[in-house]
């Protein structure tokens, strides 16, 4: 039993961490400002609701003690990873921030810029 | 469906009174005697029966979970490259979705499955501006996998 246990947790918190890694190394390579949010918005948040998973199992397994608020964390995570992301990527874009290689750019340009026409 | 509930409680608690015995148990038993009255008594309301709420909840949650995975795996992948083959992209996404809610979950999910970002959500809420990281292979996939999302939230809203 405790043998798959052990196993269980090594295996959530080292996946955990090669997802943050996996977003670190995405934050330094990926090119502009959009990018480097699909990598900081996925990875990080599955990273880290796994390492809490992780020692969820470890507090729960091991030590016995059934930690409610660990899972909490992991729900919160879950809500606000996603929301988060797409604040940044909006305030980027909102404030002018430039697209890197762009292929298709749809409406959003001209609806923007049609909006800010009627502001002024 | 939060009538339904209370319904259900309010019998669940009647047999804890008829049974004079108030514990968790009782309570389990008397709340499942009472989705059993529901279920026989569907007809009557006017809303479905709310445990097929419920299991589509759940269903959407699993679902949640699977496309999580995945696109961590693919952004893991692309990363990873050493030549990087991104071709980035806003597009446009129409959307059925009307209530407030139902969008914001439709955008968490967009975030979260492989190589799309929400960006911007047009004022009259029938359109989704998305950012793909890639965009010539993702584009038709990612529809379909949109078209499952609103068929998911379509049918947890369903009354």
């Amino acid at each position: 039993m405790t043998v798959i246990a052990n196993i269980l947790i090594i295996a959530t918190i080292s996946f955990g961490t090669i997802f943050i890694l996996v977003t670190a190394i995405g934050l330094i390579r990926l090119p502009d400002a959009y990018s480097r949010a699909h990598a900081a918005s996925k990875s990080a948040t599955l990273g880290v609701m796994s390492i809490l998973l992780g020692v969820f199992f470890h507090f729960w397994l091991i030590e016995g003690t059934f930690n409610s608020r660990i899972l909490l964390g992991i729900a919160f995570l879950f809500i606000t990873g996603p929301v988060g992301g797409h604040m940044m990527g909006r305030a980027a874009y909102l404030s002018g921030v430039k697209l890197w290689d762009k292929t298709v750019r749809d409406d959003l340009a001209e609806v923007v810029k049609k909006k800010r026409e009627n502001l002024k | 469906m939060a009538f339904q509930i209370l319904v259900n409680l309010i019998i669940a608690v009647t047999w804890m009174f008829l049974s004079i015995s108030f514990k968790p148990t009782t309570f389990i038993v008397g709340y499942l005697l009472g989705l059993f009255m529901l279920f026989f008594l569907r007809k009557s309301f006017s809303t479905r029966f709310y445990m097929e709420k419920v299991w589509a909840i759940i269903k959407l949650v699993l679902l949640f979970l699977k496309e999580l995975t995945l696109s961590n795996i693919s952004v893991l992948k692309l990363i990873i490259k050493p030549e990087m083959p991104i071709r980035p992209a806003i597009f446009a996404m129409p959307t059925v979705l009307e209530k407030d809610w139902e969008i914001t979950l439709l955008s968490s999910l967009i975030t979260l499955t492989p190589g799309t970002i929400v960006i911007d959500i047009s004022d009259d809420n029938k359109t989704l501006y998305i950012h793909s990281i890639d965009f010539e292979d993702i584009d038709d996939a990612v529809k379909s996998i949109q078209d499952t999302f609103e068929k998911a939230i379509l049918e947890v809203s369903r009354s």
